[in-house]
C-alpha cells in the first residue's frame, strides 16, 4: 500500500491562524485543501512537507459571492463540485462550469477545489512516479536530480501546467487573492503562472490563495476545449481557452484571447491568434488564421500522454473548435 | 456425460440466471482477500526492487536496515538459491536476486517488520552495489545483440525459444492459390490491470506447518514452486487462494512475494504479509506479449484458403514464465475456425529487459487473430469478395481434424456470423468495398471478425497422467452438501458453476451447498483458473462425484420406498417416485438411508481431457476438449480532423455449448468485449528504451483502462450448440469472446475513412499518420513494414490428417548443402 | 513508533472512536484499525475509485483523506449500507445481476451509485455513465453495473422493472 509519509498537520479555524501557521512552518509548510494533488504527491515522495496545514475549514475559503452582473467571488476552498453544479455559475460562467466538470472525476472533484486546481503542481511522467521508479532514471531537475529529461539539455524544468481552470481563468481576465501576513495582493490570473516547471508560480510558499474574482459578463463569450485519451481521470495534454468580446451579437471582435494548456509549464496566450481576431467578424478565415497561431505557438513535448507531434497538431483543431464554438 | 444429466428439457438449475453464491457477501465487504487477513503479531514485507535494467549485483548491504526499530527479519536471495518459473523448462526465476538483475523491478531483498512504514523505510536504507550490463530493449535487438545474454538458457544468444511447424506442404499450397497475399502486424503488449493488487500472507506455525494465503489463479503449481524453493514437504505446505480480485491471467505464476512471506515466516515465527503497490503489479506483469507478425496466404479466388505460412516474433521479457506455450499459442489456432489445408508456422520468443511476459486472457492467440482477421480482410477486398461471405463460407467443420491435429467437436461458428450480420444490419451498412458510392457516411464504418478460443488444454503443464481437476463432494446426514475443489474463483463464477452443477444432479438448490475451493489441503487438485479449463474440467468432475453420490442415495431410497432405482428421480429438494410423484423422501432423509446403509457418503469425481490426435514435438499447445466460437461486428466512428476512434457499437454472438448460467456467461462476454476494446484503443506496456528501459507510466492513470465513458453498447447472442465434451454441453466463455473485438474494430476504421492500421493499439496518431499519407496518395496504412531475418530451424514436418498422416512428425532427412 | 492520534466521529450509523498514527489515510484507518476491510484499494492514489466511501453522504476517495479529518463526520462504508439483515437494494440487484464479479470494486460503486440515486433518484443511462466514470472496473464492462443501478433505482422509487431478457440471456 502506498502510504503518506509522517508529517505534522494542522487545521487552521481562522484565517489568520492559516497564514500564521504557514509562516510559522517556513519553507517545509504546506496548505492542503482537497489533498488529491499533494497527497499522492506525498506518498510518491515528491513532496515531503513537514508540516501541512489544512485550510478547509475556513468559512471564507468556502463561499460563492455575486454573480455575472457584479462578478463573482469564488472562495479556494470550494469543491469543483460545488463550481460545476452551482446554478448561478452554469448560467453566467458556463466556462467555468463546464472546465471544471471535465476535470478528472466526479468523486475527486467532490474533493477536489477550485484553489487547489488552479495551483496545482506541474506535472511531467518523469516526475510523478514513485520514488522507486525515479531512482531508476536517477531522479530529475524537478526534484532530487539534476537533467531534466524531457530536454537534458535544458537547464529548466519542462513538467506541464495540467489545470483545466487555469488556461480558462487566464482567458476570461479572472484574478487572484492571495493573503500572508505580510498583507493582501490581488493579481490577474495571467500573471500568476511562471513558466518553469519548478518555480511555476508567481507566488511566495507563504502565500494563501483566498478567492478568484471572475470579472462580470459584459458581452463577452468563452469556451474550454479539452483534450484527453479518457472522457474522465485524464489531465489535459491540451487544453484551449477562447475568449471572445464582440462590439453586438455576431458583430465585431472587440478584444480575444486564446490560452493554450497542458503543453508547456505555464499557460501559454497566443497573441498572435488575438490579433487575427480583433476588428473582424469571427468567421471560418479568422478562425483557422488564429489556430494557425495556436499551432505555432504549441510546442509540447514528450512528457505527457499521447505523441507530442499529434498534441502539437491537435492545438489548430482544438482551437477552431473553440472558436466555432463561440461563432455560432 | 451420462444421459440423465444431459436431457435438456428438465433442468432446473443449469441454464437459468441464478445469483453467483458469493455474490451477496461480495456487495456487503464480507469477502475477505489476500490483503484483507490480519493476523495477530503480523508483520509487513516489503521487497527492494531493482532500479537497474540489467546489472551484476556486487554487493548487497543491510547494515543499515538491520539496526531500524521495528526490523524483524531481512532476506537477501542467497538464503533462496532454488530457482522455479512456471513451466518445467523455465526453470529461471529466483525469489530474490541472486547475482543478477534484468529488469526495473526484478527483486532484491526483503524486509519484514512490525508495519509497513517500518518496512519502507528499512527497504530504503539497503544499500546495492550494481555493475551495470547494456540492455536489451526491443525484439530486434535481442535477434542482433548476442551478449551480454539475459539467460544462459534458451537458443542462443538473447533467443529464448525458436519453433517451427510445417503441416503439409505449404509451398504447393501457395502453388495452388489464385492469389498470394503477405501481410506484417505489430501487436503492442499490455497488461491484466486487475483492481486487486497481487498480495500474500503466510504463516508458520509451532509444530512446523506453513500456510499461505495469497491471490493466486494457480494454488496447485504455488504450492509446488514452494515446495521446491523451500526445501520443504509439500504435505507441510497449505496454500489457499483468497477469491482473486480479478486475475485475467496476470495470478497465474508462481511469484517471487509469495515464496518471500513463506520463507520470512518460517525466518521470524511470525505471520507476515505482503501488499504489491500498483507499481510493483505493473512489475509482475505476464502480460501480453508484444508480437510482431508476419502473414502470407495463399487462397483460391472464391477465398478458400489453400496455404498459410505465419511468423510469430514475441518481446517476452526477462523470464520464461509461460513463454514457451505463449510462443506455440501465436501459431496454433489459425486452424480452427476457417479451413487451413496446409500450414507453416515459425515462432521465436526473445528476452528483454523488461517485465516478464506471460498469458494474459486469450494467451498468445489475441495477437495472430488480430493479424488474421485483418489480413482476411484484405484479401476478400483484393478479391472482391464480401468480408462476411469469405469467413462464412470457408468454416472448419464440426467434428473434424485440422491440419495441425485439432479435433473440433461442436463448431458454432456459422450460426454466430448470421447472428451478428443480421443484428448489426450489416448488408445495409457495409459498402463492399466500393468507397464512392457508401451506405454509411464516410467517418462511420462497420467491420467484422471471428475467433475461437480452447476450453482448457489437453497436456496439463507439468508432464504427469493424473486428472486436471478432482472434486470431492460430501453429505451428511442433515441434508447438507459440501462440494470441495481446488479451482479458484476469480470473479468469472467457478464456485458458483460448481454449486450449480452438483444442485442440478442432487435436485437440491445451489444455495443449500456449501463450495470450499481453492485449499491444498481440503481439496482435491485443480489445476486453476487459467487456460478457460474451469468450467469445463471442474464442472465434469462435479458431474462425477454428484452422479456418484446420487447413485448412492437411489439405491438406497429405492429399497426404502420398494421402487425400481430407474423409477427415481431428484428434484426440489426430494427424492421421489416420477411415476407416484408423492411417493419419495427428502433430500435430508435420503442421505440418512444412504448412509445408513453405506457409511458416510463421500464421492469424488475427476476429469482428464481426451487424449490429443497430434503426436509430433509441440503438440502439447492447441489441442483442447472443445473450442468455442465468437463473431464480432463494430461500428466506429473516425474523426479524420484528429484521428480519434470512438467505437459506438460492438455486436458480439459467442456459441457456448450451453450456458449454465446465462447471465454470468453474458458477464464474461461483455468482459471481454471491455477488455479486446482497451486493448485495441489505448492501453500499451510502453518502456522508454533510451532512459534505462524504465516501464513509462506504471500506474492506474497513465496505463489506459477504459472508463464508463469509453465503453460502448454491446448487443450480445449467446449461441447454444451443445458440445459432447462440455458438462451439460458447455464451452468456455471467459477468454475468447475479447478475441474477435480489436479485429472487428480495425476492419471498422478500414471501412469509416479507408486506412489500414497494421498495429495495435489503433491511436489517434496513427489513425492521422496514415490519413495524412492516404491524402498524399501514398500507402494508406500504419503498421510495420518488415520482420527481422531469423535463421529458423529446419521445420519438423508432419503430414496432414488430409495426406494421410498420423499426427506423428516426419523422421528428419539428413539433406544439407 | 508515532504516537497514536484518537477522533470521534460517526461510522455506518454508530459513534465510533479510534486512536492511530495521525499521517495515517482513513482507508488505513478503517481497514487496519477499524477491521472494516470491505472499503478496498487499487492504487492508493487517486486514480481508481475503488477506496470510494461516503462523507456527510458525499463520495469521497478514503486514500487521499486524512483519518484525522473524518472528526466529528458521518463516515459510510459499504459495511454500513444495508439496513440490519436487509441488504440496500443496490447491493441486492449488485448480487443479483452479476454486476459484482470479482467484486473487488463493488464496494466503491455501490457507494457512489447510492450518492447518485440520493441526487437524482431517475437517472438516465447517460447520467449513470457520468457518476461512475471515476470508478474502474476490470471484470464486468460496465454493463451489468449500469443495469443494476437502474433496477435498484426503480425499485427505490416504488416502481416495478424487470430487466429485459436480453440483458439476461443475450438477444435472440
Amino acid at each position: 500500500m502506498m502510504r503518506l509519509p509522517k508529517f505534522e498537520y494542522r487545521v487552521a479555524r481562522e484565517i489568520r491562524d492559516a497564514v500564521r501557521m504557514i509562516a510559522d512552518a517556513g519553507p517545509a509548510g504546506q496548505f492542503v485543501a482537497g489533498g488529491t494533488d499533494l497527497y499522492p504527491n506525498m506518498k510518491r515522495r515528491q513532496q515531503t512537507p513537514r508540516t501541512v496545514i489544512s485550510v478547509t475549514r475556513l468559512s471564507e475559503l468556502n463561499q460563492i459571492t455575486g454573480d455575472g452582473s457584479s462578478g463573482v467571488k469564488i472562495g479556494a476552498s470550494v469543491t469543483l463540485t460545488d463550481v460545476c453544479e452551482h446554478p448561478m455559475i452554469k448560467r453566467d460562467y458556463p466556462v467555468v462550469a463546464h472546465a471544471a466538470r471535465t476535470i478528472s472525476t466526479p468523486i475527486l472533484r467532490n474533493m477536489g477545489t477550485i484553489g487547489g486546481n488552479l495551483l496545482l503542481d506541474t506535472r511531467c511522467n518523469y516526475y510523478d512516479q514513485n520514488y522507486e521508479w525515479r531512482k531508476g532514471i536517477n531522479f530529475c531537475l524537478k526534484k532530487d536530480g539534476d537533467v531534466c529529461w524531457v530536454a537534458p539539455g535544458s537547464s529548466k524544468c519542462w513538467a506541464v501546467q495540467s489545470s483545466d481552470l487555469v488556461p480558462v481563468m487566464v482567458a476570461i481576465g479572472a484574478k487572484l487573492r492571495f493573503l500572508s501576513t505580510l498583507g493582501e495582493r490581488v493579481v490577474e490570473a495571467a500573471g500568476v503562472y511562471n513558466d518553469d516547471g519548478i518555480d511555476y508560480l508567481h507566488k511566495r510558499a507563504d502565500e494563501l490563495l483566498v478567492d478568484i474574482h471572475l470579472p462580470p459578463t459584459n458581452g463577452w463569450r468563452a469556451s474550454y476545449q479539452k483534450l484527453r485519451r479518457r472522457g474522465a481521470f485524464d489531465f489535459p495534454v491540451l487544453g484551449v481557452a477562447a475568449y471572445v468580446k464582440t462590439d453586438r451579437p455576431g458583430g465585431t471582435v472587440i478584444d480575444a484571447k486564446v490560452v493554450l494548456g497542458g503543453i508547456a509549464p505555464a499557460p501559454v496566450q497566443v497573441t498572435e491568434a488575438e490579433l487575427a481576431l480583433v476588428g473582424e467578424r469571427l468567421d471560418r478565415d479568422q478562425i483557422l488564421a488564429a489556430a494557425e497561431a495556436a499551432y505555432i505557438k504549441a510546442r509540447p513535448l514528450d512528457n505527457t500522454d499521447f505523441v507530442m507531434n499529434w498534441r502539437k497538431q491537435m492545438a489548430r483543431e482544438y482551437t477552431i473548435r473553440a472558436l466555432e464554438s463561440l461563432s455560432s | 456425460m451420462s444421459k440423465k444429466t444431459s436431457k435438456n428439457g428438465d433442468l432446473n438449475v443449469v441454464g437459468k440466471p441464478f445469483r453467483k453464491v458469493d455474490a451477496r457477501a461480495k456487495c456487503v465487504g464480507q469477502t475477505k482477500f489476500a490483503d484483507d487477513i490480519f493476523l495477530p503479531r503480523m508483520l509487513y514485507c516489503k521487497m527492494l526492487r531493482s532500479h537497474e535494467p540489467h546489472a551484476l549485483i556486487k554487493k548487497i548491504d543491510t547494515s543499515k536496515a538491520e539496526k531500524l526499530p521495528g526490523v524483524i527479519a531481512i532476506l537477501t536471495g542467497k538464503e533462496l538459491p532454488i530457482p522455479y518459473g512456471i513451466l518445467p523448462v523455465s526453470q529461471d526465476e529466483h525469489a530474490l536476486c541472486i547475482d543478477k538483475v534484468r529488469f526495473i523491478g526484478d527483486p532484491v531483498a526483503a524486509v519484514a517488520a512490525v508495519d509497513e512504514d517500518v518496512a519502507f523505510d528499512a527497504m530504503n536504507l539497503i544499500v546495492v552495489e550494481y555493475v551495470r550490463l547494456n540492455t536489451i530493449s526491443t525484439i530486434e535487438e535481442a535477434l542482433l545483440i548476442e551478449e551480454p545474454r539475459i539467460h544462459e538458457y534458451g537458443d542462443g544468444g538473447n533467443v529464448h525459444k525458436k519453433v517451427s511447424l510445417e503441416f503439409g506442404d505449404v509451398q504447393q499450397g501457395f502453388r495452388d492459390a489464385d492469389l498470394i497475399r503477405e501481410d506484417t502486424f505489430f501487436y503492442e503488449g499490455n497488461t491484466h490491470l486487475p483492481m486487486e493488487q497481487h498480495a500474500a500472507v503466510a504463516h508458520f506455525d509451532a509444530d512446523g506447518k506453513l500456510t499461505l494465503w495469497s491471490s493466486t489463479q494457480t494454488p496447485h503449481y504455488v504450492h509446488r514452486a514452494l515446495a521446491k524453493v523451500l526445501e520443504m514437504p509439500a504435505s507441510h505446505i497449505r496454500v489457499i487462494a483468497t477469491p482473486n480480485g480479478g486475475g485475467f491471467g496476470g495470478k497465474s505464476d508462481p511469484f517471487n512475494h509469495e515464496i518471500v512471506v513463506a520463507k520470512l515466516a518460517i525466518m521470524t515465527g511470525r505471520p507476515v504479509k505482503v501488499t504489491l503497490t500498483r507499481e510493483e503489479v505493473f512489475y509482475c506483469h505476464r502480460g501480453r506479449h508484444p508480437v510482431l507478425m508476419k502473414v502470407k496466404t495463399g487462397v483460391k479466388k472464391n477465398g478458400a484458403i489453400t496455404g498459410m505460412h505465419f511468423q510469430s516474433f514475441l518481446d517476452g521479457g526477462a523470464y520464461g514464465s509461460y513463454g514457451v506455450a505463449s510462443t506455440f499459442y501465436t501459431g496454433a489456432l489459425q486452424t480452427v475456425t476457417y479451413d487451413v489445408p496446409r500450414y507453416k508456422f515459425e515462432g521465436v520468443r526473445c528476452f528483454t529487459n523488461k517485465p516478464p511476459c506471460g498469458p494474459k486472457r486469450g494467451h498468445g492467440t489475441p495477437q495472430p487473430r488480430y493479424a488474421l482477421e485483418v489480413h482476411l480482410d484484405k484479401i476478400a477486398e483484393q478479391l472482391k469478395l464480401d468480408p462476411v461471405e469469405i469467413r462464412r463460407q470457408h468454416l472448419v467443420k464440426p467434428n473434424s481434424l485440422t491440419a495441425n491435429y485439432l479435433r473440433i467437436g461442436s463448431m458454432g461458428l456459422g450460426t454466430c456470423i448470421d447472428k451478428v450480420v443480421k443484428g448489426s444490419d450489416w448488408k445495409n451498412k457495409f459498402s463492399g468495398w466500393d468507397r464512392p458510392n457508401r451506405k454509411l457516411p464516410e467517418g462511420k464504418g462497420i467491420g467484422i471478425a471471428c475467433s475461437s478460443y480452447i476450453c482448457g488444454a489437453g497436456l496439463p503443464i507439468y508432464w504427469n497422467s493424473m486428472p486436471q481437476s478432482g472434486v470431492q463432494l460430501r453429505l451428511d446426514r442433515q441434508g447438507g452438501v459440501c462440494v470441495m475443489c481446488g479451482s479458484i474463483d476469480i470473479g468469472q463464477g467457478s464456485d458458483s458453476i460448481l454449486a450449480y452443477i452438483v444442485a442440478e444432479v442432487l435436485g437440491i438448490d445451489p444455495f443449500d451447498i456449501r463450495v470450499v475451493t481453492a485449499d491444498t489441503d481440503l481439496t482435491p487438485v485443480d489445476l486453476g483458473s487459467y487456460s478457460s479449463r474451469v468450467t469445463l474440467m471442474t464442472g465434469n468432475a462435479a458431474i462425477q462425484a454428484a452422479e456418484r453420490a446420487r447413485e448412492l442415495l437411489v439405491i438406497a431410497v429405492a429399497e426404502k420406498l420398494g421402487v425400481p432405482i430407474e423409477n427415481l428421480s431428484l428434484a426440489e429438494r426430494r427424492v421421489f417416485d416420477v411415476e407416484n410423484p408423492e411417493t419419495g423422501v427428502s433430500f435430508a432423509e435420503a442421505v440418512v438411508l444412504a448412509e445408513s446403509k453405506f457409511g458416510t457418503i463421500g464421492t469424488v469425481g475427476s476429469y482428464s481431457p481426451p487424449p490429443s490426435p497430434g503426436k509430433y514435438k509441440g503438440a502439447g499447445v492447441g489441442p483442447s476438449p472443445a473450442y468455442s466460437y465468437s463473431a464480432s461486428v463494430a461500428e466506429v466512428d473516425v474523426d479524420s480532423a484528429t484521428g480519434i476512434v470512438t467505437v459506438e457499437r460492438i455486436w458480439i454472438a459467442h456459441d457456448i455449448g450451453k450456458s449454465i448460467n446465462p447471465m454470468l456467461v453474458m458477464g464474461q462476454v461483455e468482459g471481454s468485449v471491455y477488455m479486446g476494446l482497451g486493448e485495441i484503443l489505448m492501453e500499451e506496456m510502453t518502456y522508454r528504451t533510451n532512459r534505462n528501459v524504465v516501464h513509462k507510466f506504471p500506474s492506474m492513470l497513465e496505463y489506459k483502462s477504459p472508463t464508463t465513458m469509453e465503453m460502448c453498447d454491446v448487443k450480445t447472442y449467446l449461441i447454444e450448440d451443445a458440445d459432447p465434451n462440455g458438462p451439460f454441453g458447455a464451452k468456455e466463455v471467459g477468454q475468447g469472446p475479447l478475441l474477435p473485438v480489436p479485429p472487428a474494430v480495425a476492419n471498422a476504421v478500414y471501412d469509416a475513412v479507408g486506412v489500414r492500421i497494421d498495429e495495435v493499439p489503433i491511436t489517434p496518431e496513427k489513425v492521422l499518420k496514415a490519413l495524412r499519407e492516404k491524402a498524399r496518395g501514398r500507402d494508406p496504412r500504419y503498421g510495420p513494414l518488415s520482420v527481422p531475418t531469423v535463421s529458423w530451424p529446419e521445420p519438423l514436418k508432419v503430414l496432414t490428417p488430409a495426406e494421410g498422416g498420423d499426427g506423428k512428425e516426419m523422421p528428419r532427412v539428413a539433406v544439407h548443402s | 513508533m508515532t504516537d497514536k492520534a484518537r477522533i470521534k466521529f460517526n461510522l455506518n450509523g454508530e459513534p465510533a472512536e479510534v486512536a492511530f498514527a495521525p499521517h495515517k489515510t482513513l482507508l488505513e484507518v478503517l481497514r487496519e484499525d477499524l477491521g472494516l476491510t470491505g472499503t478496498k484499494h487499487g492504487c492508493e492514489l487517486g486514480e481508481c475509485g475503488t477506496c470510494t466511501i461516503l462523507v456527510d453522504g458525499r463520495a469521497v476517495l478514503s486514500c487521499l483523506m486524512l483519518g484525522l479529518d473524518a472528526e466529528g463526520h458521518d463516515v459510510k462504508t459499504v459495511e454500513g449500507m444495508a439496513d440490519g439483515a436487509e441488504l440496500h437494494p443496490l447491493q441486492d440487484t449488485f448480487a443479483n445481476l452479476g454486476a459484482a464479479q470479482c467484486g473487488y470494486c463493488s464496494p466503491g460503486f455501490l457507494l457512489v451509485a447510492e450518492e447518485l440515486l440520493k441526487k437524482n433518484p431517475r437517472p438516465t443511462r447517460d447520467e449513470i455513465k457520468e457518476a461512475l466514470s471515476g470508478n474502474l472496473c476490470r471484470c464486468t464492462g460496465y454493463i451489468k453495473i449500469y443495469e443494476a443501478v437502474e433496477l435498484a433505482a426503480a425499485r427505490m422509487r416504488g416502481e416495478e422493472m424487470q430487466l429485459p431478457e436480453e440483458a439476461v440471456y443475450g438477444l435472440k
